[in-house]
């Protein structure tokens, strides 16, 4: 009998250690896998149960937290959201994050090393930091007068400072609350379907991800090309310019809408937006020479990381001669993002020099200590610093002589480019307007800002005057609140 | 070298009673819940609870009292007894007070400090009452009689979450199987001890195994068929695989045929493929068993099971700290199935192991008990009796931890229960008369040099 109470003891014993070793199992080898199912709730539970760091922009406080009393228990708000949709994205309990609030994540919510004064003590304690802030490089008057600008037409505006690459001002029209569907509720879950099944695509981000023809705004990189390959050197120099012109290899005759383009100098070409000198010009630089110099601008590559993804711009790289043609003029398949349009007048401005764009100015933790800052890189050169000031000329011609007259402002040496796209199928599409520009005040060197804008739907007939009269007056807006906010 | 000669009586060398050792321990064993019972109120909270005072008052003065019927009617009984269970009972609270603190107006810890404080209650009485352990021996049949009673009467009562094992009236709810269990206990020890040699040495052979006459082995089977039946009857599984277990091993201990443990072994197997394939209930529980994440990849969201898990992971070696989990994700039974997923998560792997050891010690504690009593029916006894607190506690551990399929049991001491805490005081009880009389009536053997 005492023999068997011992079996039973050991028995007993086993089955004790079966749950020990299972303990083990589940606690230590199978917990970060549970961790990270998607329908465990403790991490959605964890993350939202503090403040959430905020984004500012210059002194402006861009984004806020409201206590629910709920499981999910703070909720993100936002102080100006559609205006700073574009810029800050958003944090939902239900939908996930994007854009600064995507990229400054672990900042914002805590959880980033760098926040943490003593980490290994940290990771013990299982204590976490309070929510870091991001700072935009966004200037808020900028911001605040491209939105108003636009004033609810579809399009996009992207201004940045062309010598750094800080983005000052990134807007898309229309454009969506952030806080509507920052929660949990069944009300979230509904102003998401709402915004989602909107023929207006407000969740789109126009600025940066979605790209257009940049029709006769594309002209700079094409003088650029030009210039560098050398088949033009004096920009004054008359041209050798049919109009019509009749495109090589088919029977399609180009035209314009300005009258004085046949043989006009590159700078006049450029001043009036003549198709035909362009066309031929591409033409006459060649498919490699007109590649490179496009690719130098940025085209055919992923686009740059802001920290948030562009989507990248386009330039055909295997064409015949109608198409180089179309192209050379910002037709075809030649497209754009308005960031990458911007960056191409920044280079003019910056002597030939693209800076990478960026949106976070620094990293602070919740007392504002930085934790990390931008620094302003060079992406590429476009050109030489010859070519960027024989442009520069060209450009504020445009503004003084040209299609480009809605962006002049007395006292400010305005550069710019006018482009009205066709698309659709045989060009039956509403027309997009273009402008893009730099400005800086007379007798300075530097150009504080380049703008690029895009209107969805510019009613125009004449394909040039429309970027002038739609997309010209948004960006001298923002020229103004740029210059006169310092 | 042992130095007395064989015709010589051992000396009479006592045990050391151990009671100021008892109430040593006693002291941890309330402080640690009062301490946890604080932090539960900083975590949550920001401040300590104001029912501290009251809280920690009650569960010392509930000790002491405990403390006291065995220092005045059972001074030999083994000192662990009492702190282990007065710790876990306070740990019990503490964990139960944590979860209440989320789901307002529906406050369980007060009723579980009443029912703890009945249970210390009767645990006073049966101490102070019974002063031979061999008394209960005397009422077998009555006990078997009571406890078909306490199991059946519930099928006249609605079902709750699915099992017809509560008697309800009005806010008032008992568990009657609980206390079945210590009498059925009762009735095997008092009918194996008083049938043991029957059982052994009668009966025809067949192969390796000498099956007992049905006269000898008939009751006690028919007992525990009726028993079995009637917990399936009401999907108590829980409760059905601990009468089998307890039963399969009491037959071992009492006969010492290992051919028993084979028949048990392989009954159970074939019972649980035929209840599992046939009974919807039962079988659900395999399949969560099998797949736990299943609903978490098909869209139908985590389970009982399957956030019980989460808990545990969460918990990872050092637990979030008591009051920083989320286990309350449970829902309905994180208070009683499930409460271990509470201790796991908010304790971690380290807590739970802790747990883990003071179970094993306590049935470790039964056991000795059981080694030392020289009276086939004291043996039968503290073995049943340990054997009832580690099979539970492998049963519902295993469960929620996805060991073994999940059937539904208190988890000794620690879950919400009032049946449940009665009963565990009770089998306490117990444990310390039979442990008081292995102690004194077993003198030790004085050391070898």
């Amino acid at each position: 009998m005492i023999r068997c109470v011992r079996h039973v003891t050991v028995f007993c014993a086993l089955l004790l250690a079966a749950l020990l070793v299972n303990a083990d199992r589940v606690q230590f080898v199978q917990a970060p896998s549970l961790a990270r199912n998607p329908a465990n709730r403790r991490s959605l539970i964890v993350r939202w149960d503090r403040p959430r760091g905020d984004i500012y922009a210059g002194p402006e406080r861009l984004t806020g937290s409201r206590d629910t009393g709920g499981r999910l228990r703070y909720r993100r708000t936002y102080t100006a959201g559609p205006r700073y949709a574009p810029v800050t994205g958003y944090a939902s309990q239900t939908f996930g994050t994007t854009l600064l609030e995507n990229a400054g994540d672990a900042v914002l919510s805590g959880t980033d090393p760098r926040l943490a004064p003593v980490p290994l003590w940290q990771a013990v304690t299982r204590a976490q930091a309070p929510g870091g802030r991001v700072r935009a490089t966004v200037s808020p008057a900028a911001q605040k007068a491209a939105f108003d600008a636009l004033g609810g037409r579809t399009g996009a505006v992207a201004a940045l400072e062309p010598a750094t690459g800080r983005i000052l001002a990134l807007v898309s029209s229309p454009s969506y609350d952030p806080g509507s569907f920052a929660g949990a509720g069944p009300a979230d879950v509904a102003a998401w379907r709402r915004l989602t099944a909107d023929p207006g695509r407000p969740l789109l981000n126009r600025a940066i991800r979605q790209t257009y023809p940049p029709g006769s705004a594309f002209k700079v990189v094409t003088a650029a090309a030009a210039l560098e390959s050398g088949k033009v050197t004096d920009p004054e120099a008359a041209t050798d310019s049919p109009d019509p012109y009749q495109l090589p290899g088919t029977t399609t005759r180009l035209a314009n809408e300005a009258d004085g383009c046949a043989d006009a100098s590159l700078r006049r070409a450029l001043e009036l937006s003549c198709n035909t000198v362009f066309a031929k010009l591409g033409v006459d630089v060649g498919l490699p020479a007109m590649v490179r110099t496009a690719e130098s601008f940025g085209f055919d590559a992923a686009g740059p990381a802001i920290p948030s993804r562009v989507t990248g711009s386009v330039f055909d790289t295997a064409m015949d001669g109608a198409q180089l043609a179309l192209s050379s003029v910002g037709q075809y398949d030649t497209r754009a993002t308005p960031l990458q349009m911007a960056m191409v007048a920044a280079a003019v401005a910056n002597g030939g020099v693209v800076m990478a764009p960026y949106l976070i100015d620094q990293e602070t933790d919740a007392h504002g200590s930085v934790v990390a800052v931008t620094r302003p890189t060079v992406l590429h050169r476009a050109m030489s610093a010859r070519t960027a000031g024989l442009l520069q000329r060209m450009m504020l011609g445009v503004v003084t002589d040209g299609t480009g007259g809605n962006a002049a402002i007395p006292g400010v040496e305005v550069g710019g480019k006018t482009g009205t796209a066709q698309h659709g199928v045989g060009n039956t599409g509403t027309p997009y307007a273009w402008f893009i520009c730099w400005a800086r005040p007379k007798g300075a060197s530097a150009a504080p800002v380049a703008v690029a804008v895009v209107v969805e739907d510019a009613a125009a007939d004449r394909a040039d005057i429309s970027g002038g009269g739609n997309a010209a007056p948004v960006a001298k807006a923002v020229i103004s609140a740029v210059l006169g906010g310092g | 070298m042992r130095t007395t000669t064989a015709d010589a009586p051992p000396p009479a060398v006592r045990r050391p009673e151990r009671r100021g050792a008892e109430l040593a321990l006693l002291v941890p064993a309330v402080l640690i819940p009062l301490y946890g019972y604080v932090e539960v109120g900083l975590a949550r909270r920001g401040a300590v609870p104001p029912g501290v005072a009251g809280y920690g008052g009650t569960l010392a003065g509930l000790a002491g009292l405990a403390h006291l019927a065995v220092r005045l009617r059972a001074r030999n009984a083994d000192p662990l007894l009492l702190p282990i269970a007065v710790l876990l009972n306070g740990l019990g609270l503490v964990l139960i007070y944590r979860l209440d603190l989320q789901t307002p107006g529906r406050a369980a810890a007060p009723t579980q400090m009443m029912w703890s404080a009945l249970g210390i209650a009767l645990f006073t009485v049966v101490v102070a009452a019974l002063r031979d352990h061999r008394v209960p021996a005397r009422y077998g049949y009555l006990s078997m009689a009571v406890a078909l009673v306490l199991m059946v009467v519930p099928v006249f009562f609605p079902a709750v979450n699915g099992a017809r094992i509560w008697i309800r009236v009005g806010a008032f709810s008992i568990q009657p199987g609980e206390f079945a269990k210590i009498l059925l206990a009762v009735f095997f020890a008092a009918y194996l001890a008083a049938n043991r040699h029957a059982l052994v040495f009668t009966g025809r052979r067949v192969w390796r195994l000498r099956l007992p006459t049905g006269r000898v082995l008939g009751p006690v089977l028919a007992i525990w068929a009726v028993s079995v039946g009637v917990l399936v009857i009401e999907t108590d599984l829980g409760t059905s695989l601990l009468f089998f277990g307890l039963f399969v091993i009491m037959l071992y201990v009492a006969t010492g045929r290992t051919g028993w443990i084979a028949v048990g072994l392989l009954l159970a197997v074939a019972g649980a493929a035929v209840v599992g394939s046939l009974e919807p209930h039962v079988h659900g529980r395999v399949t969560a068993w099998l797949h736990p994440l299943a609903g978490t990849t098909t869209g139908q969201g985590a389970g009982q099971l399957a956030q019980a898990l989460f808990a545990f992971g969460a918990g990872g070696l050092l637990g979030a700290g008591l009051g920083q989990g989320h286990s309350i994700l449970i829902g309905f039974a994180a208070r009683s199935d499930f409460i271990l997923a509470t201790a796991g998560e908010e304790l971690g792997l380290t807590g739970l192991t802790v747990l883990f050891l003071l179970y094993a010690l306590l049935a470790a504690r039964g056991y000795r008990a059981g080694l030392a009593l020289r009276d086939p029916f004291g043996r039968l006894l503290a073995t049943g009796l340990a054997a009832i607190l580690s099979l539970q506690v492998f049963v519902i551990a295993g469960g929620v931890t996805d060991l073994i399929p999940l059937t539904g049991m208190a988890m000794p001491f620690l879950a919400q229960g009032g049946s449940s805490v009665v009963t565990n005081w009770i089998i306490i009880a117990l444990l310390i008369r039979l442990s008081d009389a292995a102690r004194a009536h077993h003198p030790a053997r004085p050391e070898t040099p």
